[in-house]
């Protein structure tokens, strides 16, 4: 049997034009994200020192990066030295493979806790491959479970979706025809649902928010609760976090919990907040799991232009205020970490072979480096992404690229002041078969066809600046470049 | 003071207008214009495309031209931003320890246009009588590179006769982005779409901004969809002498200023 070759993402732009024309996802993200951005800005605003407590979190995720190994070998041994059990994934299939091991004796099914670090992994895939069914216990990853879904945020993963098409999901996939859409129906449906999932399953998996290297500990902070019940009921926990989640000190959590739940949800503090260290007698689950996932973290770790992408505590807020994501919605970046933090981290993760037109899905405007809690300089590493888009093409391949020619044409125009006034003239002569009756330029061929394709152009007019400025005053004002 | 005027390659091709209302609003306020006639492009659409190595002799020529320059004036913040926030670090990365020196020294001394009047001039009042509905446009890198803040508006606000309308969701970019807007050329058209939408809430006849960029992408959809709203470099505003209508917009669609 031939194995089923896993289809590449489509490229944004290709990813984008069906959801552009998804006129009701495109009001359910925008009226998501204004109400996220308006309570960020509120209690954002209210904080006097809220620069410094961003300069702060900076400096805390730029150290612990710089001394990453030896914080994640202390956390290993103090969570160890709690009675939890630590284990190392170099990759997405060695992670499942542990965690599948160590669900098995979860009598078929395990109960999950929102985490984007297992949707990375396709951790429910590999799970039900292996019989096990995964049971996504928050609301919105319920969800985009039962919809056959994919998430579109990393804080809010069926931000797409508005509470009427919820209702139908629930109603169909529950089988209450006559379930009603006030927030409290749906809400109850979802309860009543889980809490027959809290009481029966022995098993849960989390993702994680921190892991404490000082302590050992991990903290998760969550609006539900229905996370808490995932950290209290079973008797086997399995928390998979990216080794860019560890965090130096306990004291650490002061900075960034101020920081995570403002620019997340626009929360003074999370309704959850979730913290244990290794196992307790008699309290809680008796079996707890580590799994530290790399997943080419180290890679990333290894640029010092990118690195600070690994910086980020996931807070969502570069996705809410980003002008592209506001219309297209996380699901054109083809990948769980959509946005401008998914922009930089999905290329970095998918070993720049997939996920190439991401560094290029930003206008750069700004406002993701502006909102970021811990100061990603998210247009910077974009950037630095573009350069190594086009470094990583094949000698012969840029040869023949016409952008690569185009750019490298226009270098050679710009090094010469003669060669610019040529191009200008040329240009006003080439340009006269494609100046319409309305005296603009309404069609151009080839890749300058995305300008025309929503905006004409206004003809260059019959003198340039320059000679202008010459004929204006003949004497040449400076001496000659070359 | 002498004044070198590094005009962008844009502004010289597309928008000549744009330079000679700078030389004139200058040249009112008593300066002398030079204009180093060997400048071409800053390397901006190089680098941010992801050719860094192709905007390095770019960024290079720029410094040569203008590092003897007691102020350069660049009627483009995205331009300006170019050079403050890449520059220095496309020196180090050559490994041109000269050229970053000359890029430190030099860089103070170049100021966008409105920075210009108002923080090195220090001029708010420029003489201006521009009779119109006036809406102002900040772009990103005006915006959140150069922070100029309400320079702009504090320019156009001492313009007599001008009727100034802000635009809602003045922080949301246009989607022009350089190569952006070809590149992603329909989620591009999307957020100008919802832009152009804001211009028109204002009804104001003109849209004006501190660069040419955001406004080529604005006026052009603006005349595709047959609007009667102009675009005007703000400094073609602040230029502005005449009481009288210097261009319908109803008869020169987009070519107000």
């Amino acid at each position: 049997m031939t194995p089923v070759k896993e289809c590449a993402a489509p490229d944004f732009p290709t990813a984008a034009l069906p959801l552009l024309h998804d006129i009701q996802l495109r009001s359910n993200v925008r009226h998501a994200t204004d109400v996220i951005q308006g309570k960020r800005f509120r209690v954002v605003s209210e904080m006097p020192d809220w620069q410094s407590l961003r300069e702060t979190g900076q400096r805390t995720r730029e150290h612990t990066l710089q001394y990453l190994d030896s914080y994640l070998e202390q956390f290993e041994e103090r969570c160890t030295a709690a009675g939890g059990h630590v284990h190392w994934a170099r990759d997405a299939a060695e992670a499942n493979r542990i965690v599948v091991q160590m669900a098995q004796n979860a009598m078929g099914r395990a109960i999950k806790i929102k985490s984007m670090t297992t949707e990375e992994i396709g951790l429910n895939r590999a799970l039900e491959a292996a019989g096990i069914q995964p049971i996504e216990t928050d609301l919105a990853e319920l969800i985009i479970q039962l919809g056959h879904d994919k998430p579109s945020h990393i804080v809010v993963p069926a931000l797409h979706k508005n509470r009427q098409q919820i209702r139908e999901l629930f109603a169909y996939a529950m089988g209450q025809p006559h379930l009603g859409d006030r927030p409290e129906d749906l809400t109850e449906a979802a309860r009543l649902y889980l809490r027959q999932q809290f009481m029966h399953t022995p098993v849960a998996i989390s993702g994680a928010n921190f892991l404490i290297a000082e302590t050992g500990g991990v903290c998760i902070v969550e609006s539900e609760g229905n996370g808490r019940m995932c950290l209290t009921l079973p008797r086997t926990l399995i928390t998979i976090a990216g080794i860019d989640k560890v965090i130096p000190n306990f004291r650490d959590l002061e900075v960034l919990l101020q920081l995570l739940p403002r620019s997340a949800t626009g929360e003074r503090m999370n309704p959850y907040n979730s913290l244990w260290t290794g196992v307790h007698p008699g309290d809680g689950p008796q079996e707890f799991h580590v799994v530290l996932l790399d997943n080419r973290r180290t890679e990333i770790l290894r640029d010092p232009e990118a690195r600070e992408t690994l910086h980020c505590i996931r807070c969502g807020a570069c996705q809410n205020a980003c002008p592209v994501y506001r219309q297209t919605g996380g699901h054109a970046y083809s990948s769980v970490y959509a946005g401008p933090i998914g922009a930089i981290l999905t290329p970095q993760l998918a070993l720049m072979k997939e996920g190439q037109s991401l560094p290029y899905a930003s206008s750069l405007c700004g406002a993701c480096y502006e909102v970021c809690p811990v100061k990603i300089n998210i247009p910077e590493v974009l950037i630095h992404l573009r350069g190594r888009v086009v470094n990583a093409r094949p000698k012969y391949l840029r040869a023949l690229d016409l952008e690569a020619i185009a750019m490298r044409g226009m270098q050679w125009v710009f090094l010469s002041k003669m060669r610019l006034q040529l191009a200008q003239r040329l240009g006003r002569v080439a340009q006269i078969p494609w100046i319409r009756r309305s005296g603009w330029i309404e069609r151009l061929p080839g890749m300058l066809g995305g300008w025309t394709r929503t905006r004409d152009l206004r003809p260059l007019p019959p003198q340039s600046f320059r000679e202008w400025f010459q004929k204006r005053s003949p004497l040449p004002t400076e001496v000659p470049h070359e | 003071m002498r004044i070198a005027l590094f005009i962008t390659c844009y502004n010289d091709t597309l928008f000549p207008e744009t330079g000679i209302a700078v030389v004139r609003v200058l040249e009112r306020l008593g300066h002398t214009i030079v204009f180093p006639d060997a400048q071409t492009c800053c390397g901006q659409m190089h680098y941010n495309t992801g050719y860094q190595a192709e905007a390095l002799p770019l960024v290079r020529r720029f410094v040569e031209i203008f590092r003897d320059h007691e102020v350069v004036c660049v009627p483009s913040s995205s331009c300006v931003a170019m050079m403050r926030e890449h520059y220095a670090k496309i020196a180090a990365a050559a490994g041109d320890a000269k050229l970053q020196a000359d890029v430190e020294a030099l860089l103070p001394r170049v100021y966008e246009f409105t920075e210009l009047l108002v923080h090195r001039l220090g001029v708010e009042d420029v003489g201006a009588t521009y009779p119109h509905r006036v809406t102002y446009h900040a772009s990103c890198h005006s915006l959140r590179s150069l922070h100029v803040g309400d320079i702009p508006l504090r320019l156009l606000s001492k313009v007599r006769d001008i009727s100034l309308i802000p635009l809602p969701s003045l922080e949301q970019c246009c989607g022009f982005g350089g190569t952006f807007a070809i590149k992603n050329a329909d989620v591009s058209g999307a957020m100008l779409e919802e832009k152009i939408k804001c211009i028109q809430h204002t009804n104001a006849e003109v849209c004006t901004a501190c660069d040419n960029s955001c406004l080529m992408h604005l006026q052009g959809a603006m005349h595709r969809q047959r609007l009667e709203v102009g675009t005007a470099h703000i400094a073609q505003i602040l230029a502005s002498e005449h009481i009288s209508s210097p261009q319908s917009s109803s008869k020169r669609k987009g070519k107000i200023g």
